[in-house]
Order: structure tokens, then sequence, then C-alpha cells
């Protein structure tokens, strides 16, 4: 095998375009392939690619694998691995820069461990240790009550990045890259766990990741009845969203789609409103990009006041009518 | 039918201890006393998946779990809750592993428990939080996976499974055996009854060293890693919230609106 060189980032669509994640996957892959001085490649499956290459080369890529096959339409394990290890191989990168999304911690684990490497998840940091070129990793653990560094000297080096981590460079369609349009056979017999059905849950209103406001109600709220009423009142006020940290989801009180943390949405929103949310570090690790954090907990110990700009200490129940109505009226004014 | 089940379980330390316990001291997370260890919240939900699976066709669990120094109680919850069988992995070469050499030690145990079904194992452990293990088992053992199960019916020597997406889910057929990743949509792990407690109490658990799964101590734990962590620590994170008063919380829910104002945030 060749000796592996550069930065590959794989990447994701969303509705035909690049997704979000794969645009900041490029902004840390510049840098990282720019202190090497190597190139940095994106590859790109899916049933048809179009023109999300050429919106990769516009974010940073150099090259840009497109990897166009009937079973790629949507993600699935055992077809999507077959593409993926193949176009891997070929390329033969030095690292590997993966989303931590619903498609990646699934794909990455698989990836590494057939690959015979290693994988650290959810990265908050990524660096070049100049000295041996391995990627210096940071990663949030203890529920992100710690940070680890990890390296590895094995290659290619494979890591799965936190969505809004990383910044996507500004578009730049002027940048020149090639476009490699890359053949690869599935055997979609070897797929052993077939998708039946995929069905749609989706809340109405504004989607929780590009709401400008989020108004999150925890284990506080005792029931799923404000979640409707007190919380959708004050969101609605303010063209913002409803979430939720993980009790009231494992709880069936919301959605698992309303659920923010660790293991369920990542945000950062311009405004967070978290109204009986204790704080735990689960919860914060999905809402502690947010711009402004505004805490609403009637414990003065709560860590969610450690996260928080500005605080109540109050029981819900009492503050949250005063506070929208008076908000209805600064608005008006 | 009877389905045949493997569930990995970790002991971790307690995840829900307040954030303000959870101190670095020369590169290891230290915790006082008081907090005292758990199965992991998410191998709770494995658990729970496959007790579901027990309930309504009948089968066989049995626990796995890897590391030293387990306390016996805590571990014994899921013998109590319903589980036939415990097996622990304890030793001392066992302790430090990555998501590696776990993943290769609990695939070489369930190589020699021989015949399975279906492996829980739950969505990502709650102390390390690397979400590989699970899958690196898979890849090892050759075995088609699911992940983010919600709910698993078997019938048929086929496993039906709701896959939590994004925005809804998947319902997902796979052929047996098969490795599930629950999630915790699957619902909390039940109470454990008065006759589970008791009957627990009398089993022993099975302990096995490396050696019992084929290895070498330099293949497992810490001497087995595959990566290297360099640095655990803490950043420091400074409290700075304004905390809005008033007469009462009501008047300090309007102040705060007007603060919000006066900030510029509306």
């Amino acid at each position: 095998m060749a000796e592996n060189k550069g930065i590959l980032v794989c990447g994701e669509l969303a509705n035909g375009k690049l997704a979000s994640i794969t645009t900041e996957l490029l902004g840390c892959g510049r840098k990282l392939a720019d202190d090497l001085k190597e190139d940095l490649s994106c590859l790109l499956a899916s049933d048809s690619v179009g023109g999300a290459s050429k919106e990769a080369i516009a974010f940073g890529a150099d090259k840009v694998y497109a990897v166009e096959h009937p079973a790629l339409k949507e993600y699935q394990a055992d077809s999507y691995m077959q593409a993926v290890e193949k176009s891997v191989n070929e390329i033969s990168p030095r690292a590997i820069l993966i989303g931590q999304t619903s498609m990646g911690r699934d794909l990455a684990p698989r990836l590494a461990f057939k690959l015979g490497t290693s994988l650290t998840t959810d990265c908050l940091d990524l660096s070049i240790d100049p000295a041996t070129k391995l990627l210096i990793q940071t990663r949030p653990v203890y529920g992100g009550n710690a940070q680890a560094i990890f390296t590895s000297e094995l290659v290619p080096q494979v890591v799965t990045v936190r969505t809004k981590a990383m910044s996507p460079l500004e578009r730049d369609d002027s940048r020149k890259g090639e476009v490699v349009p890359t053949k690869i056979d599935i055997d979609t017999s070897k797929v052993r766990a077939k998708i039946l059905e995929t069905v749609k849950e989706e809340a109405v209103g504004i989607k929780l990741e590009d709401a400008p406001v989020i108004v999150c109600g925890g284990r506080g709220m005792g029931g799923p009845e404000p979640f409707q009423t007190i919380l959708k009142e004050l969101a609605d006020l303010l063209h913002g969203a409803v979430g939720a940290s993980r009790p009231p989801a494992d709880n069936g009180w919301v959605p698992e789609a309303l659920h923010i943390g660790l293991t369920g949405k990542i945000v950062a929103p311009d405004i967070y409103i978290a109204i009986a949310v204790s704080g735990a570090s689960q919860h914060t690790a999905g809402c502690s990009g947010s711009k402004h954090i505004i805490a609403i907990n009637k414990d003065p110990e709560a860590n969610i006041f450690r996260e928080a700009e500005f605080g109540v200490v109050g029981k819900y129940e009492e503050v949250m009518p005063a506070f929208t109505n008076k908000l209805k009226e600064l608005l008006a004014g | 039918m009877s389905v045949n089940m493997i569930v990995c379980c970790k002991q971790v330390p307690d995840p829900e201890a307040p954030p303000a316990v959870f101190k670095v001291v020369d590169n290891k997370m230290t915790l006082p006393p008081d907090v005292k260890p758990v199965i992991g919240q998410y191998e709770e939900f494995a658990l729970e998946a496959a007790l579901k699976i027990k309930d309504t066709v009948g089968g066989k669990i049995t626990a796995l779990s890897l590391g030293n120094n387990f306390v016996r109680d805590v571990i014994k919850k899921a013998l109590a809750v319903g589980g036939d069988e415990l097996i622990l992995m304890e030793d001392e070469a066992f302790e430090g592993g990555d998501s590696w050499s776990t993943a290769n030690a609990l695939a070489m145990a369930i190589k020699k428990i021989g015949e399975h079904d279906i492996i829980f194992c739950g969505r990502q452990s709650s102390d390390w939080d690397a979400g590989q293990v699970g899958l690196g088992i898979a890849e090892i053992l050759g075995i088609p996976a699911v992940t983010l199960a919600r709910k698993v019916e078997v019938t048929d020597g086929k496993a039906k499974v709701e896959r939590v997406i994004p925005d809804g889910y998947q319902v997902v057929e796979v052929t047996l055996p098969a490795l599930i990743i629950v999630t915790s949509g699957i619902g909390a792990l039940r109470y454990p009854n008065l006759k589970g407690i008791m009957a627990a109490g009398k089993k022993q658990p099975v302990i096995w060293k490396p050696a019992d799964i084929g290895l070498e101590p330099s293949q497992v734990g810490a001497a087995g890693r595959r990566s290297k962590l360099d640095k655990l620590f803490q950043p420091v994170k400074e409290a700075k919230c304004e905390i809005i008063e008033g007469e009462t919380p009501a008047e300090a829910g309007a102040n705060l609106a007007a603060r919000l104002k006066e900030a510029k945030l509306l």
C-alpha cells in the first residue's frame, strides 16, 4: 500500500447539498492539511452527488471523490461501508475526519475496526504534532466533566468531530479543485440489515438546529403539559423552538427529536433559555455553544447557573408567567 | 421459541453525580467514596431490551462484564432484574483498556460462550462515552449490527428493530445472530423484585481471566490499547452568571425580561 498521506473528509449530503457538518470538517481539515503541507480530499457517497462536489471545493477541498450508486440513496451501514472502505484503501489518507452525526456514529467505529486502526469519537479539537505528524485528538469524557487528549500511531487515523465544534471556511466559488468521479461496485446481497421503512417524526414548527432561540425544559417541568403551554408560548413569542434535556425525552413527555445533549442534538442558538434544567454535563454538552444562556431554576446550586449568563432562582411556575408577560410588553413596546 | 441473549454491561461511577465531584488528579478521574458505582445507564437500557424479549418470546440472558474490582451488589443487579447468568471478566490486566482492547476481549468471551442469537450493548459507556465497543465486537465477530434501537422484536430467526434517526426512526430487519445497540427510547430498566434479589444473592458469577478467553495479559486492558491517553484534564470554567433578584419570584421574572432588553438580547 502507498504511504498514507493527506486528510480525507468523509462528507454527508442534506437535501442534495453539502451538510453543515461537512463544511465544518472541511474547515478543520484544511488547516490540518496546510500544517502537513498535504492535500485535503473529500469523499461524497450518495445516489447522486451533483453540485455538492463543487461546493466541497468552494469550502476548501483540493480533491473530491464522488461515489454514486443507487444503493447509497440513504445511509445503510453494509452498503455504505463497502463504498467507504474501498475508497479509503484507494485514497490511502493519513487521517479521516467524520462527523459525530447519526451516520458518523454508526459508520466510524465499523470503519476503524475494519481497517484495524484506532478511532477517537466526538472530538472538539484536532491539531497536528509537527514532530510525528500524528493527530492530537481532544474529546470530552465522563459526560463532559473532563476532557482527554488521545494520540495513536496507527494509520489512517480516524476521528469523528462534534457538530458545531469547528468553523467552516468562507465559501469561495473561485477556488480550484478536482472532482474525481469514482466507480464502485456495491454488492447488495451483502446487506444484512435491511431498512424496511423510514418514518419521519419531526415536530412541527422551526427545526431545533436552525432555531435562533431555544426554550428548553428539564426534569423539573414534571410532565408533558408545560412543554405544550408555558414553554411553547415563550418559544412562539421569541420565534424559537422548544427543546428538552434527557429526562423529559426518556419519560416520553416530548419526542426524542427534541432531546438536546451529548446523546441528542447539539445546538448553538443565539439565546438558550433553560427552565428547570439542572445542567448536568451531559446536557450542557449539547448547548454550551449557545451565544447567551439564561437559566431559571429553583435550586441556586444547580449546575446550569455555572453555564448561564443571566439567571433567576425560583420555581418556574411562579417565574415564567411574569417573565413571558413582561417580554410580551417589551416586545410590543 | 427461546432467544439466546448476551448483554454487555459496564460498572461505572454514577454519571448522575453532581459535576463538582468529578476531579482529575494525576491524569486519573478520582471521585469521593460516596459516589457509588452503577451499571452504565445505556447498558441498563440494553438489559431492559433483552428482558422485554424474554417476557414476550422467552429466552436466556447472559450478562457479561469486563473490568476489575466489581462491586458484587452493583453488577448482580443484572441477575436481580431477570438475567440468568453473570460472567465477570475480572482481572487487574483488564484495567485501563480502550475501545479496541475492550471490544476484542468481549468478542473473545462471546466466542467462548458459544451459541447466541442477539448481543445487546448500550450506545456508549457512561464514563468514557466513546460509543465504539458494540460495533467493534460486531466487526470482530463478523456479524451484522444495528445501532440506536428503541424497540426490538424477534420472529423467525430475525429481529425487527426501530432505529432512531435525527428526525424519526427506521424499521430495520436483521438476520440473527446480530448485535443490537440500544438507546434510551427502549424504556427504563425495571426494578428488581424481592424474588429476583433473593435469587441473585444465591447465584455466583462466573469469573474469567485473560487466559480463560485465550488472551495474554499483554493483549488486554491498558497493554492492549491502540490509542494512547496523553492527558486527562478539566478546562477551567468561570461562573459568571448574573442572578436577577426580585421581591417575589414573579418580580424576578419580570426583572429578567427587562434585563434582557437592556442587554439588547431581544
